[in-house]
């Protein structure tokens, strides 16, 4: 174990932590390394300003409105410090950090010394300078207030009954949740906006000016283009005077004109500080390996943060890091997107406002009778931005789209007005509680919601807590929007749907350079290297099926790794026992092979004898131990019916005997089985070839097909589906041989390999990434990789062993072992001298 | 009274599966001990935990599931459990039943059992 700063830390020992700051993001934190059992290394000690607990910032809004009452918005509440163990100073400054002593002085006199030092001061309100701002003395005149704090909200309501007009100078995202909350007690708002219109930093001028519309309509009053001088009023609030020579009666005055970091002690303790304090990738003080900063304070990569989402981002990365769980976690900065309501009014933004160059495209669609804006800008067929202002019900298929940089439709339409999708989300709206929605496992809507109410508000935790879409998978769009339904803005985002495995904070494409980049060959050699030493189960066969596809047969093929299935060449069935499907390739077979297959039945007393779906021959009900012999009689290649790789191709009768074939699709099929057989792919690959449009085999509903047309041709099918889901598949390229055929379907299937999740079907993965990019990349070869696809799909399918010869030569005695017998009782001697 | 001893007046005995080298590394095995099953199971750091050999769901052979930190998944319907507590993690299945095991200094598993009758196996 290594401190912070590289030193050793004594066995038993605990590191000094303090964290200075004790808001949404300094409490997170430690909220977050607790779960990681940060506990048990560090002896945790907060300084915060206000002398409560952490709050959620967001809901102030609420209690200016009257709707939350401050009880309900505490998040950490004091005894929560206590039970776990943290010592907060609340109410305590900090006055001076003395570094080259590893010192916290709070402005009581309290020393806290640290080892490890984090900054999470967090912002301030930004207060224009105005003439006349003070009252007696120095003290700040009476009925003018900042927007920030719970004292601020009970300053507010208990000046608000005594006030009958009030002006917010702002109008940004807080200034007009202000100007909500005080139009809800009952004053006469008006909004004072320095900018030409309103939320400048969220909104193009078409969207700001609806949305001073919206809010007229609601009773404030909107100056744009105004800006505030002076205020009037000796002792008390009278008015405001504006650089024009207007002036506006009022007897209380909001200011929320921006927000600016705190970070005075950072300058004072000499760290790195340009807008905010200037933190590393690792969220560290450059020049100070004991310190770190996070939040609104933090600067990163020259850009600060005001969102809740991306800080939050940054405390769960310092927390895995300083947990020890993934001691080289690194934050590269976020994509920046919200969906809010703005005094009620909905609202989602994300990414570009305004397109970048001429190639973007930009969609808008108005509708100022409902107060509603919709703009996506779109840039190389993704999603570069959008609003959505007014109706955010498009929001969360956008953010997704955005957030991973999928394939938007070609008709944008479908986007902005969600067509489909907001006819089943609705469904989910009036579905009863009763409704099945997870068919696999049996989960209810209403399990869901209590679920949710319980807290589980990523779609990950709730799918882990209800078991919903932990079957066929088929169901998480629904438990998404039964999660949205009943979670609203409490929704939190969860990073970890973008990692490859849950167990390796890495996406795909930052996975497999980590293993090139430290030549990890096994599955264990990532999770010491990448994982902390943790070795995730859930993680294991995901890292199985990606280092084979890098590493081809230079992968270190540790067993463990492997789901039973992959262990022993043959599908587990609901009893613990195994089905055998020998290859038969095309479903093309003999005589003299079915009666093997018929012999080996009956020596064996297989319960079942079935033909499968994919043309082939299924003996059920074989016990473990009985598999390698099985295999031996067959004398027949593995089937790979139980793996996630290539499996069959299923072919019709095609132009030798069929009277309306064109095209011979059973040697073809016979022809890519054998070529393709075994090879790995993310998830099952089912292929198909058909003679004749009539599509006998079905090959346009297959991973991949290929259908004869007339005149010699071959249409490739990409990404077709008839199981959970139907999917009708993509048509790739139209070939005109066999051996081209072959070519496009092992060009996908590497692709595909290559740039999938794990478990990701072909069906989703095609939709991911867009046909069009697809035949750009695979056809018309625009990235020029399709040398290197072919070159490895042909290492790949010539690395090919069948894996049923391990029945003369298994990889480990007890292999195939049903049951084993112990050795007999302990001899004392044996246990006593242990 | 030795240890021994008074597990055995308990009607515990303690039964030796022979080396560790039964069991794959980083994987698990059934055994048929005192007329029942048990699946142990042995880390890639050969940590060795025992517990009942199916799971309380639909008795998936358990041992036949992917181990690692600490915990298995059933290899039929996924459920994880803890291997040393035999806690369910992250589902409502009841708890594993588990055993006390041991690894010697010569690398044999030994793991303490109620006492069986052969009738125990069906």
């Amino acid at each position: 174990m290594t401190s912070a700063n590289g030193g050793p830390i004594a066995d038993g020992e605990r590191q000094r932590l303090v964290v200075i700051g004790n808001g949404m993001v300094g409490a997170r934190f430690v909220d977050e390394l607790l779960a990681r059992g940060g506990g048990e290394r560090y002896e945790i000690v907060m300084f915060g300003d206000e002398p409560t607990g952490n709050y959620n910032r967001i809901l102030l809004s609420g209690i200016l409105a009257g709707s939350h009452a401050p009880e309900d918005i505490f998040i950490n509440p004091l005894e929560w410090y206590a039970t776990h163990g943290v010592t907060l100073h609340a109410g305590v400054r900090v006055g001076s950090v003395d570094r080259e002593s590893r010192l916290v002085r709070g402005d009581t006199g309290v020393l806290e010394p640290y080892d490890v030092l984090v900054f999470a001061t967090g912002s301030s309100p930004f207060v224009p300078p105005l003439r006349n701002m003070s009252g007696h003395g120095t003290e700040t005149k009476e009925g003018l207030f900042a927007f920030r704090t719970l004292d601020d909200c009970a300053r507010m309501l208990a000046h608000a009954p005594t006030a009958r007009t009030a002006a917010v100078i702002g109008g940004g995202l807080l200034g007009l949740e202000a100007a909500r909350g005080l139009l809800e007690r009952g004053l006469d708002v008006h909004v004072v906006h320095l900018r030409s219109h309103l939320m400048e930093m969220q909104l193009d001028p078409p969207a700001g000016e609806l949305l001073r519309a919206t809010l007229e309509a609601m009773g404030v009053t909107v100056h744009v283009d105004t800006e505030t001088s002076a205020l009037l009023g000796a002792q008390r609030v009278e008015g405001l005077a504006f650089a024009d020579g207007r002036t506006l009666a009022c007897d209380m005055v909001v200011v929320s004109a921006g927000i600016r970091p705190n970070v005075s002690l950072a300058i004072d303790c000499g760290l790195v500080v340009d807008r905010g304090i200037v933190v590393t990738d690792e969220l560290r003080c450059p020049g100070d390996p004991a310190v770190f900063a996070i939040g609104e304070c933090a600067q990163h990569r020259g850009q600060l943060y005001g969102l809740v989402a991306p800080l939050w981002e940054q405390a769960r990365v310092l927390a895995e890091r300083l947990s020890g769980r993934v001691p080289d976690a690194v934050y590269t900065g976020s994509r920046v997107s919200t969906k809010l309501k703005v005094a009620g009014v909905e609202l989602a933004v994300m990414g570009d406002q305004e397109p970048a160059s001429t190639t973007d495209e930009v969609v808008t669609y108005s509708e100022p009778s409902r107060g509603v804006y919709k703009k996506l800008v779109v840039r190389d067929g993704r999603l570069g931005g959008a609003i959505l202002l007014g109706d955010a019900g498009a929001a969360p298929m956008l953010l997704q789209a955005f957030d991973r940089g999928t394939a938007l439709p070609e008709n944008r339409a479908e986007l902005l007005f969600q067509l489909a999708a907001a006819e089943r989300a609705a469904g989910v709206a009036e579905l009863a509680d009763s409704a099945q929605i997870c068919n696999c496992n049996g989960v209810s809507k209403g399990d869901l919601v209590a679920a949710v109410r319980g807290g589980h508000c990523t779609l990950r935790s709730l799918c882990e807590a209800t078991r919903a879409g932990l079957g066929c998978g088929a169901c998480k769009p629904q438990v998404q929007q039964v999660l949205e339904l009943a979670a609203g803005d409490a929704v939190r985002d969860d990073p970890s749907v973008h990692w490859y495995v849950p167990g390796v904070p890495l996406t795909k494409a930052e996975l497999v350079r980590a293993v090139r980049e430290h030549d990890l060959r096994s599955v264990s050699a990532v999770f010491a290297r990448l994982a902390g030493g943790r070795e995730d189960a859930g993680s294991k066969a995901g890292l199985a099926s990606l280092l084979r596809t890098i590493w081809g047969k230079d992968y270190d093929d540790e067993r463990d790794a492997r789901f039973i299935n992959d262990r022993v060449h043959a599908n587990v069935q609901k009893d613990g026992t195994f089905s055998v499907i020998p290859r038969i390739f095309g479903g093309v077979t003999t005589a003299a092979e079915l009666r093997r297959i018929a012999d080996v039945a009956e020596k064996y007393a297989v319960p079942m004898v079935k033909i499968t779906g994919g043309q082939r021959i299924d003996l059920l009900g074989v016990s473990k131990e009985r598999l390698p012999d099985m295999w031996r009689d067959l004398g027949m290649p593995s089937g790979h019916a139980y793996t996630k790789a290539f499996r069959t191709c299923k072919t019709c009768i095609g132009s030798e005997f069929c009277r309306y074939g064109v095209g011979d699709s059973t040697t073809l099929g016979v022809q890519i089985e054998r070529r393709y057989q075994g090879v790995e792919t993310p998830h099952k690959l089912k292929l198909a070839t058909a003679g004749c449009p009539r599509n006998c085999s079905e090959a346009t509903t297959k991973d991949v097909g290929a259908v004869a047309i007339e005149g010699g041709q071959w249409e490739i099918y990409v990404g077709g589906a008839a199981g959970t889901r139907v999917r009708k598949g993509d048509l790739l390229v139209v070939v005109d041989s066999h051996d081209a055929v072959l070519r496009y379907m092992g060009r996908f299937m590497q692709y595909y390999r290559e740039h999938a999740k794990y478990l990701e079907r072909t069906f989703d993965f095609v939709e991911r990434m867009g046909i069009d990019r697809l035949r750009a990349v695979l056809v018309d070869d625009v990235e020029k990789i399709c040398a290197e696809l072919d070159a490895a799909i042909d290492a790949a399918a010539e690395a090919y062993v069948d894996p049923w010869e391990e029945a003369t030569a298994p990889v480990h005695p007890s292999q195939f072992a049903d049951l084993l017998e112990p050795i007999g009782p302990a001899p004392a001697a044996a246990w006593e001298n242990r | 009274m030795s240890t021994s001893a008074r597990d055995a007046a308990r009607g515990v005995v303690r039964i030796d599966l022979g080396s560790i080298e039964r069991v794959p590394p980083g994987e698990g095995q059934t055994f048929l001990v005192e007329g029942r099953e048990i699946a142990v199971f042995r880390s890639r750091d050969d940590v060795v935990h025992a517990t009942q050999a199916r799971c309380p769901h639909r008795a998936g052979l358990l041992a036949d599931g992917i181990v690692g930190d600490g915990r298995v998944i059933c290899p039929l319907h996924g459920y994880r459990f803890e291997l040393a507590s035999g806690a369910p993690v992250g589902n409502a299945c009841a708890a594993l039943h588990t055993f006390p095991v041991e690894l010697t200094t010569d690398r044999r598993v030994l793991v303490w059992v109620p006492r069986g009758s052969r009738s125990e196996v069906a």
